[in-house]
């Protein structure tokens, strides 16, 4: 509990000193200091023969949401993924080159692939809850990692509820099985449950393409809330949802980035035509 | 210009209804022919041999003099023999599952071995007794034991479980092992709180569903020299025993008529449990059958 404490409170200081250095930062335009979270450089990855990224070179920032949009099969998901290295569960992945997160790679062989994860959660595409109670969903990863103290989980599944603002909607019924909620609760069940190991970023891949408007809304809602303690890193297939939410925006085309900018910047006045072409609904 | 002639449609219509109807008959007389066949079975059984179900007969050993027979001997050898193979097969066949569909590599290696489980499960039991007698009967000095009818046992369902566990492993979606390896679960975690759990009903109805196979199996018994008059029950998994389909086996063999009614009602009390074992399986499948 303590070094939760600790944690946050260092967490918080993180907060205040990137408000501070994104302001120097917007007047250098898109210049890197060392806030960057996730760091790709030249980083290539092939399936079999199938070169599907191609030199990406990108950096994201702490407590900013950054949006991959592309159109399908651009290697948008297949770059999220490698970010926390699910992408290596397909046995044909080969990579070249590196991704680092917070100064050191993530292929580090002195560090887990399992502590990476831990730090950098994932909301996936279609709702995947376990087929278990509310609470047991929450509570895996906190068991996962060892917690068996039964006051902590109660308090972890609260907190994360709560984080991913299905507290009230699920308090009375924790013990019913997470397949009876609606795609857009089980969806927050997800982003609850991805909370609940306190990550330091969230990578969400396409979060909101299974569900109705008003369901998106709320998952939408909850990513600016969710921005302040968090580094969000998002794939969507809707631009509408890539303006609407995120600071940056990366334009992935046929698995290379054409364009990295400020979102208002990809949006209203892009300097690749493709990008243009893209955001403005000639293609994709 | 339409390309459909709507008379000649009309026409043929009524054939079309015609041959319909025919279809539905050939099919409703095969389904008959099975389920008369069986339930007169059944009913010959039932009749013949209710009058020998006293207790008698489930206390008493095997005799010569009809009027003594039971199945004592048997019934508790079937249990031993049972309660010997289930442990050695569910260890050996979920362990065998588990590696081939979450940590073997994918490689036509494995993908052989794959296919050839599926063939295993066709071999007959006769050569599953040949295999028991040389390797584990006279190579291991076993003996005419329990532990060596449940090690052939286990090797023959053993297939049956592989396959029945590999389906239920690979129905739990992608999706939740991903969710669960995302979170920084080992694969053994995952293994143990995700899909295990998920698939245990397949896994259980394919247990039971082999073990009622093994415990019908006579060839293998009768290979590895079970003996079928025997004064004593089984002690240990070292000592020797008989069992019920062996049971059947000698006294169908008997020129005493009186016999095959005492063979009819053993068979009855096998037909029993193997009901009880086959109701348990669907009970739990259709319990605990999640859908995704």
């Amino acid at each position: 509990m303590t070094l939760a404490k600790v944690k946050e409170e260092t967490d918080m200081n993180t907060v205040y000193d990137t408000a501070v250095d994104s302001r120097t930062q917007e007047m250098n335009s898109i210049k890197q200091t060392s806030n960057a979270i996730f760091q790709a450089k030249d980083f290539n990855l092939w399936y079999g023969n199938n070169h599907a990224l191609q030199d990406i070179n990108l950096d994201f920032n702490e407590n900013e949401i950054s949006a991959i949009i592309g159109p399908s099969g651009c290697g948008k998901s297949t770059f999220i993924k490698s970010l926390n290295r699910m992408v290596e569960l397909v046995p044909i992945v080969r990579t070249e080159g590196d991704i680092v997160y917070r100064d050191q790679s993530i292929f580090d062989k002195s560090s887990t692939v399992e502590n990476l994860r831990t730090k950098v959660g994932m909301v996936f595409q279609k709702p995947n809850p376990f087929p278990k109670s509310i609470y047991d969903n929450v509570a895996y990863g906190a068991r996962v990692h060892g917690i068996r103290n039964k006051k902590v989980l109660d308090q972890v599944v609260e907190k994360s509820l709560k984080g991913a603002a299905i507290w009230e909607e699920v308090k009375d019924r924790l013990n019913d099985n997470a397949y009876g909620l609606s795609g857009g609760q089980q969806q927050r069940i997800c982003i609850a449950r991805a909370l609940a190991i306190e990550p330091d970023v969230i990578l969400m891949d396409e979060p909101t393409s299974a569900l109705d408007p008003i369901s998106t809304t709320k998952v939408e809602d909850l990513m600016h809330e969710l921005k302040k303690d968090y580094s969000i890193i998002i794939v969507t297939h809707n631009m509408q949802q890539a303006a609407r939410i995120s600071d940056r925006t990366a334009f992935f085309y046929q698995g290379y980035v054409v364009e990295y900018d400020k979102t208002n910047v990809i949006f209203d006045k892009p300097k690749d035509q493709r990008t243009e072409d893209y955001v403005s609904g000639r293609f994709g | 210009m339409e390309l459909i002639n709507k008379e000649q449609v009309s026409k043929k219509l009524s054939g079309r209804l015609m041959v319909n109807k025919v279809m539905k008959f050939i099919f409703l007389l095969c389904t008959l022919v099975g389920l008369v066949v069986l339930a007169t079975l059944l009913i010959d059984t039932i009749l013949d041999g209710w009058r020998y179900l006293t207790v008698d007969f489930f206390t008493n050993f095997s005799s010569s003099r009809p009027d003594n027979a039971g199945i004592r001997g048997a019934i508790i050898g079937t249990l031993w023999l049972m309660a010997t193979t289930a442990p050695i097969a569910i260890i050996l066949s979920v362990g065998t599952a588990l590696y081939l569909e979450e940590y073997a590599p994918k490689n036509k290696l494995v993908d052989f071995v794959k296919i050839n489980i599926s063939n295993l499960a066709g071999v007959p039991s006769v050569v599953f007794g040949l295999l028991g007698l040389t390797l584990f009967v006279r190579m291991a000095g076993l003996g005419n034991s329990v532990l060596a009818a449940a090690l052939t046992m286990s090797l023959m369902i053993l297939p049956v479980i592989v396959v029945a566990s590999q389906e239920a492993i690979r129905s739990v979606p992608g999706s939740i092992r991903e969710a669960s390896i995302g979170m920084g679960a080992t694969k053994w975690q995952t293994i143990t709180r995700i899909i295990l759990p998920a698939s245990i009903p397949g896994i259980i109805t394919g247990i039971i569903l082999a073990l009622s196979r093994a415990i019908g199996e006579t060839a293998p018994l009768v290979i590895i020299g079970i003996p079928t008059i025997l004064l004593f029950t089984p002690t240990g998994v070292l000592d020797t025993f008989s069992a019920l389909p062996m049971q059947i086996f000698s006294w169908v063999k008997l020129p005493n008529p009186e016999f095959q009614s005492i063979t009819a009602a053993a068979i009855l009390v096998l037909l029993f449990i193997l009901f009880l074992m086959n109701s348990v399986a669907i009970y739990i499948r259709n319990k605990y059958s999640k859908r995704f």
